[in-house]
């Protein structure tokens, strides 16, 4: 019977009928970081268990890491509590032999930025971490997915995912994106389309020719947000883009090991007449940079849009928290802040991107603060290297260490009560960003170029 | 060990949105604990208070949203929770079951649940139902009438006032699990032969997943 991406990856580490209906799915990989390991840990240490394969197992603390004054370590750390969880983390993987890019390491970084950058995730595998945007690593043909605390302990512990399968959904984006439109935006469409439910139940295979001309950090952004639609899985298939970017990457297999690996890989796609319950099809050439305007990712437009009408509660709390009026132009929005980084838009590319858009310019006076976060030590090096931080200091940018930062706020980087934010993060719910304020979800491009106004531009305009 | 389900009997609390993440039920400043508890007093920390949260402060002289269904005397004790769509989205955060558990809540009825949330659920013991619309609007007017519903797990039937409201569908195993309290971890051991002997298998076919490295 012809088979989907996901179908091939589950049977190949599918090892047994748990005989309740559910199965156990090996694990390949399992990333840790501080905010929701600890009470795994504990668990595991509390029924007096062991650890079933230690190399599986690769930590980094990125959620609470302050993103100044990171040359301190630990130290820099003012939260106590944070930095508690950190020293954890610490600990934990020192007493059980696990391999952590801890805070002072140039690898440490957001796990979803520093896997697929250190060749830890590889196609092919099962990869799972205590995070949901584990989804981001499908981009490179490896079926991953973020897992509660209590399945981190059941992982430590048994090298094992107590699982269902999922059912198999399929994206394909036709035509070609225009000059300034994103993977960001294509992403946030089909969360528009499909709403935030749309994909709760399923594994999302992206296809058609906008995903087989996307770079593979493009992918990870459009995987990325599979959850935002429901899915804890989204899935690209490996192909020679995913072959180039996972080459010599410092965990990638090297040698006959390499060759034996690519003969496997190859056949990481779905099979031609393979079924997929559900597809959805949408026109790339037909995509304008998104925005989104309240507080679920499903509510987004396009940038030339309108606030839409509060015909449901939901609008209508949005609205209000949002503090906007129905039949608002986007490009009226005023921002007071600007985020770029998090695990969706973090990535050298976007840096590349976004560094264009503002060179040779500064952002206006009406943005209090405007802050560019790499996802990983590696990223940021690159990102001198090429002279990217030069270029957003001199437009007004604060550059900063790596880190989850304001896209979640639980460092100091945060959103005031009442201000509107443009970031190239995830989510938008209430007081993600802070106590009170307002995210909008944007490109890497979008932001950039709505720094320089201190309202929303269609970037398009600029390519 | 969590018998409460075979036969619960409680107040409901409306929660009349949509989409309700787990920023929202509990927001990211209270992740910073390494503990299971004590998130009870914070769940919804920025929808029940009129000031921003902290962790370790005292929660007792805090400004209260009155608004706030959680804030009302009308649903003081409730401790079955209704929602409508795509409850508990967002993040993985185990610490969303965590503190509605800690709070009191025994069970969670909604239209639907986030995947993840779902399982993070069964896997502390926390009862999510879900049902459909009509059913939940039926839910909100008890809710507004301060009536008890019942549940009942084994024969899995929600009642009021000894009426059959509805019946609910659950995964038998999970249904188990909830019942006995089973040890997920140990069930999974009882596999451990199966797993050693797939490591073999896979281990020829593709040596570098256990590659280990330093
Ligand atoms: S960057 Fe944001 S979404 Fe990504 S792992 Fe960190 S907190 Fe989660």
């Amino acid at each position: 019977m012809p088979k989907t991406l996901y179908d091939k990856l589950w049977n190949s580490h599918e090892v047994s009928e748990r005989g309740d209906g559910t199965f156990l799915l090996y694990i390949d990989r399992h990333l840790i970081h501080e905010v929701t390991s600890p009470q795994a840990f504990e668990g595991l240490k509390i029924a007096g268990r062991q650890l079933w394969r230690i190399s599986s197992n690769i930590a980094t603390p990125d959620h609470n890491v302050p993103t100044t004054d990171r040359e301190k370590g630990i130290e820099g750390i003012q939260d106590e509590v944070a930095k508690l969880q950190v020293t954890t983390l610490d600990k934990n993987c020192s007493d059980l032999g696990i391999l952590q890019f801890d805070i002072l390491d140039k690898r440490q970084g957001i796990v979803h930025v520093v896997g697929p950058e250190q060749g830890v995730t590889l196609p092919g595998m099962t990869l799972v971490c205590g995070d949901s945007h584990t989804s981001t690593h499908g981009a490179l043909a490896t079926l991953a997915m973020g897992i509660g605390t209590s399945e981190v302990e059941h992982v430590l512990a048994t090298q094992c995912l107590k699982a269902s399968k999922l059912r198999n959904m399929k994206v394909v984006i036709d035509g070609e994106l225009s000059p300034g439109v994103t993977p960001k935006d294509v992403t946030l469409a089909v969360i528009g389309k499909i709403g935030t439910a749309g994909g709760t139940g399923f594994a999302i295979e992206y296809s058609g020719p906008v995903i087989e001309s996307m770079s593979v950090e493009g992918r990870m952004t459009v995987c990325n947000m599979s959850i935002e639609a429901g899915a804890r899985v989204g899935l690209v298939a490996f192909d020679k883009i995913t072959e180039e970017y996972v080459k010599n990457r410092p965990f990638t297999p090297k040698g006959d090991e390499w060759e034996l690996a690519l003969s496997q890989w190859k056949e990481l796609k779905s099979d031609d007449d393979a079924h997929f319950e559900e597809i959805i099809y949408m026109d790339g050439s037909a995509l304008k940079p998104q925005v989104t305007w309240g507080t679920s990712p499903e509510m987004v437009i396009d940038v030339d849009g309108k606030i839409p009408e509060p015909n449901s509660e939901s609008i209508q709390h949005a609205l209000e928290y949002m503090n906007l009026e129905a039949g608002m132009k986007i490009s009226d929005i005023k921002l007071d802040q600007v985020f770029i980084g998090s695990c969706t838009n973090s990535r050298i590319e976007d840096l590349r991107l976004a560094a264009k858009v503002v060179e040779g310019k500064k952002i206006s006076s009406d943005i209090k603060r405007a802050i560019v976060v790499p996802g990983s030590g590696l990223v940021a090096e690159q990102a001198t290297q090429e002279g990217l931080d030069k270029i957003f200091i001199e437009s007004g940018f604060e550059w900063r260490a790596p880190g989850c930062s304001m896209c979640l706020a639980m460092n100091p980087d945060q959103l005031g009560d009442g201000e509107h934010c443009a970031s190239t993060s995830n989510r938008n719910f209430e007081g993600r960003q802070g106590y009170g304020g307002r995210t909008h979800l944007v490109s890497p491009a979008t932001a950039a170029a709505s720094a320089i106004e201190g309202r929303f531009v269609d970037v398009r305009e600029l390519f | 060990m969590k018998n409460q389900y075979i036969f619960h009997s409680g107040k409901i609390l409306p929660l009349s949105r949509d989409n309700v993440d787990t920023d929202q039920i509990i927001p990211k400043q209270f992740l910073k604990s390494i503990k299971k508890s004590g998130f009870g007093p914070n769940l919804f920390d920025a929808w029940r208070y009129e000031d921003e949260g902290y962790p370790g402060q005292d929660n007792d002289n805090r400004p209260k949203n009155d608004g706030f269904v959680l804030n009302q005397d009308k649903y003081k004790g409730a401790d079955i929770l209704i929602s409508k769509k795509n409850f508990g989205c967002g993040s993985s955060r185990e610490h969303a079951v965590w503190s509605l558990m800690d709070y009191g809540f025994k069970v969670l009825i909604a239209e639907s649940f986030a995947d993840i949330f779902y399982n993070n659920c069964f896997n502390n013991g926390l009862l999510p139902v879900q049902l459909p619309e009509e059913v939940i609007s039926q839910l909100f007017i008890l809710s507004e009438e301060s009536k008890e519903i019942e549940i009942d797990l084994i024969e899995q039937i929600i009642s009021c006032e000894g009426n059959k409201l509805t019946s609910f569908d659950i995964d038998p195993f999970r249904k188990q699990c909830i019942l006995e309290g089973l040890d997920e971890i140990g069930l999974s051991l009882k596999h451990a032969d199966a797993i050693k002997e797939y490591e073999l298998n896979r281990a020829k076919e593709a040596p570098w997943i256990f590659n280990t490295y330093e």
